[in-house]
């Protein structure tokens, strides 16, 4: 009992007012089955006709009011021909029950996609109701639409941050969990940015808002995911032609069957025309209409791709539209670009060596590397200082003096009364330094010193690279074993450092040194090599950080963009968006769209094949309509459970 | 110019005959409707007036689903 009140819980008022008809009709029919009336023939059909207008006056109605606006292949319509026309032929169990089972299945796919409704909008719980905005050192509670740019607002431990902003005041860890799909909290300090949709998890924030609520990260992509199913996939298309064709076939089929069937018999078969032989073709064109409703296809094909792309954006991954998810699920071959997706993206020292013949160690190297640098701006000295306050020492700019850049080389000062280098290979040649090449790959750094206005000579060399990220190797193995082909690397960056990064992680091709419009060259070209050779259904894919290669994520098959977080140009530019930057992400977004693919096409010839099936035994007269309406709606039902089994992509 | 509606229909056969209706109408340059988030999305005509136009589209869609309906 607390299952049903449960379940009718969930029901809306109209929901629950056609389970009642359901019920109440199918108890009369049961109770009208046992009663003896044959001998009553008129009273037995006024009583079939209770239950008949308990369960199907609104589809009498609405086969009516068709009529009137010409619409000869509306459903309602041919299920009132059909159930009418079984009444007429004296099944009036038949005609109550076919119309009790439409309706039951009509319940149950209005139950199911509410239900799914309500589980992605659960899933994609990032909506804001409120934000709590400060005014004159008073805080009060409004509906985020009405905060302006610029704003205080305050997020207290267990909100959801309602705006974009920057955290002025507070320090507390962040759960990007509902917009990532990633467990791990992230630690915010004043000054940090801060997106919508994220739910403050220990401390109390004050924020300064930078965006508008509409234009906030939340706001975008829930925009994005619920447009998603605006752009229609071939399968969808392929359905809502196939359904307008379906029905009007199979109608004149029904049609054809009640004349030609008799006609043909009478004349080749010599048959009495008697009404047996027109009542049983007129049953068999009956059982044509009642499979005519292609809704059982048309309804969960779509239902597919929303919860595929709904369970998508939970992981993190935004597919914007149907027809991406159909691509992301022929990629064969994926261009990456290097910076910001294979590797992090941030210049790291990766190693600190010593010259051979001094008797310096590694750590002084860095330390002199660091104070000779101490004033620079350029990544790479920022990148040695980082290094060397690792350590746990702050830098002493006081023992730096006499600080001399020289411009695209290096820099030249005095630290601790001793004269320090530090610089690229052309600085070490300009001063005349002799100094060993490293077998390292990576920007390198050669140290010297010795006394001021004295000759130097060198003591080691630090190296810097940019990292590679752990899972980068890790996603490349993962994504031939998926099925890509191949796996290619287009970088701006010198061949040496290119071709170390592509040995590592294992991708198949690098194209290095190469300027913006030599990767749209080079995208064109491979994409010319997969037509040819993996045929035009295959896909091209091409990831990026979507920041500076907004021309290739256009013209490559399928343009993806990782660690899209907070970044608009992003989002905007690509067709599939990874929230966060993990690599492993593009293998499970293609998994995800291989699965929700493999469900929609399970559908689509699960639902046509029984459809035919029933078609052709009908026609046959093997079938008659219990088994004709038990097909239409258990294909149904089937249909909408499979379809429903695409959200859910945990372990894909 | 384009905008986005409201709907409510129970069907996504009937969904998919509301998109039609609603291309057909005149001041309609193209319509897609989302059964899912049950929303309808108009691209209007240049000069179309979208109030006009969309008490057409209703009416349109009212005659191919009658139990259907467009939040205006």
């Amino acid at each position: 009992m607390i299952k049903v009140t449960k379940l009718t819980e969930n029901l809306n008022k109209k929901q629950k007012n056609l389970l009642l008809r359901i019920i109440a009709a199918a108890v009369m029919l049961v109770i009208l089955f046992i009663l003896p009336l044959d001998d009553y023939p008129i009273v037995r059909f006024l009583l079939f006709l209770i239950p008949y207008f308990t369960v199907g006056y609104d589809i009498l109605r609405k086969a009516f009011k068709g009529i009137l606006n010409h619409q000869v292949f509306d459903e309602c319509f041919l299920m009132a021909v059909a159930t009418i026309g079984a009444m007429i032929l004296g099944e009036y169990t038949e005609g109550v029950a076919v119309m009790l089972f439409y309706q039951i299945g009509e319940l149950f796919q209005s139950i199911a996609v509410g239900k799914s409704r309500r589980s992605i909008s659960d899933l994609m719980d990032i909506r804001p109701d409120y934000a709590n905005l400060e005014q004159d050192g008073e805080v009060e509670k409004v509906d985020p639409d009405e905060v302006e740019v610029g704003s205080i607002i305050v997020i207290r431990p267990g909100e959801k941050v309602p705006i974009d902003g920057i955290v002025v005041e507070g320090n507390s860890s962040l759960n990007t969990s509902a917009l990532t799909g990633e467990s791990l909290p992230r630690d915010v300090k004043p000054g940090d940015e801060i997106i919508s949709g994220s739910v403050n998890m220990s401390g109390l924030l004050r924020v300064e808002t930078t965006k508008e609520f509409d234009e906030s990260t939340a706001s975008k992509i829930l925009e994005l995911v619920e447009n998603a199913g605006e752009r229609k996939a071939k399968s969808e298309q392929f359905i809502t032609k196939f359904a307008r064709w379906y029905t009007p076939a199979v109608c004149y089929s029904a049609l054809a069957l009640a004349i030609l069937g008799p006609v043909i018999n009478v004349l080749a078969f010599h048959k009495a025309s008697d009404w047996a032989l027109w009542s049983d073709w007129i049953y068999r064109a009956l059982t044509f209409l009642v499979i005519s409703c292609p809704c059982a296809i048309v309804v969960s094909v779509p239902l597919s791709f929303f919860g595929g792309i709904g369970g998508a954006s939970s992981e993190g991954i935004l597919i914007k539209g149907s027809n991406f998810m159909e691509t992301l699920a022929n990629v064969k071959y994926l261009v990456m670009d290097k910076t910001g997706t294979i590797t992090k993206g941030n210049f790291e020292v990766t190693a600190v060596h010593d010259g051979r013949d001094q008797n310096i160690d590694s750590a002084e190297i860095l330390e002199l590397a660091a104070l000779a640098e101490c004033h620079s701006s350029h990544p790479i000295a920022s990148s040695i200082r980082r290094a060397y306050e690792a350590g746990g020492v702050e830098l002493d700019k006081s023992r730096v003096a006499d600080v001399q850049e020289v411009s695209g080389k290096g820099v030249i000062a005095v630290v601790d009364g001793i004269q320090v280098a530090a610089g690229n290979l052309k600085l070490m040649r300009q001063l005349n330094i002799e100094c060993e090449a490293c077998h390292h790959v990576g920007t390198i750094v050669y140290v010297a010193k010795g006394a001021v206005d004295g000759p130097l000579s060198y003591i080691g060399h630090v190296v810097i690279s940019d990292e590679i990220k752990p899972t980068s190797a890790e996603a490349i193995s993962a994504l031939k074993k998926a099925g890509v082909v191949k796996t290619v690397m287009l970088t701006g960056d010198i061949t040496s450092m290119a071709e170390s990064v592509a040995k590592e992680v294992g991708l198949d091709e690098v194209h290095a040194e190469l300027l913006p419009e030599d990767k749209v060259t080079h995208v064109e070209k491979l994409i010319a090599e997969k037509n040819a050779q993996a045929g035009p259904g295959a896909a091209l894919a091409f990831v990026g950080d979507g920041i500076n290669d907004a021309p290739v994520l256009a013209i490559a098959d399928l343009g993806i963009a990782m660690g899209a977080l907070g970044s608009d140009a992003a989002i905007e530019a690509a067709d599939v968006v990874l929230m966060d930057d993990d690599p492993a992400k593009i293998v499970k977004a293609i998994r995800i769209a291989r699965k929700c693919i493999r469900i929609v096409n399970e559908n689509i010839w699960f639902a046509i094949g029984v459809k035919f099936l029933c078609l052709i035994l009908g026609a046959l007269g093997i079938a008659n309509m219990w088994l004709a309406i038990f097909a239409d709606v258990g294909v149904m039902v089937l249909c909408v459970l499979n379809a429903v089994r695409a959200l859910f992509v945990k372990n894909v | 110019m384009k905008k986005t509606y409201k709907i409510d229909v129970d069907c996504a056969n009937c969904a998919n005959k509301m998109e039609q209706a609603a291309k057909k109408t005149e001041g309609v340059k193209d319509a897609t409707v989302n059964f899912m988030a049950l929303k309808m999305k108009v691209e209007f005509e240049d000069g179309a007036e979208p109030a006009a136009v969309m008490q057409e589209v209703r009416r349109n869609c009212k005659i191919v689903e009658d139990d259907c309906e467009i939040f205006l």
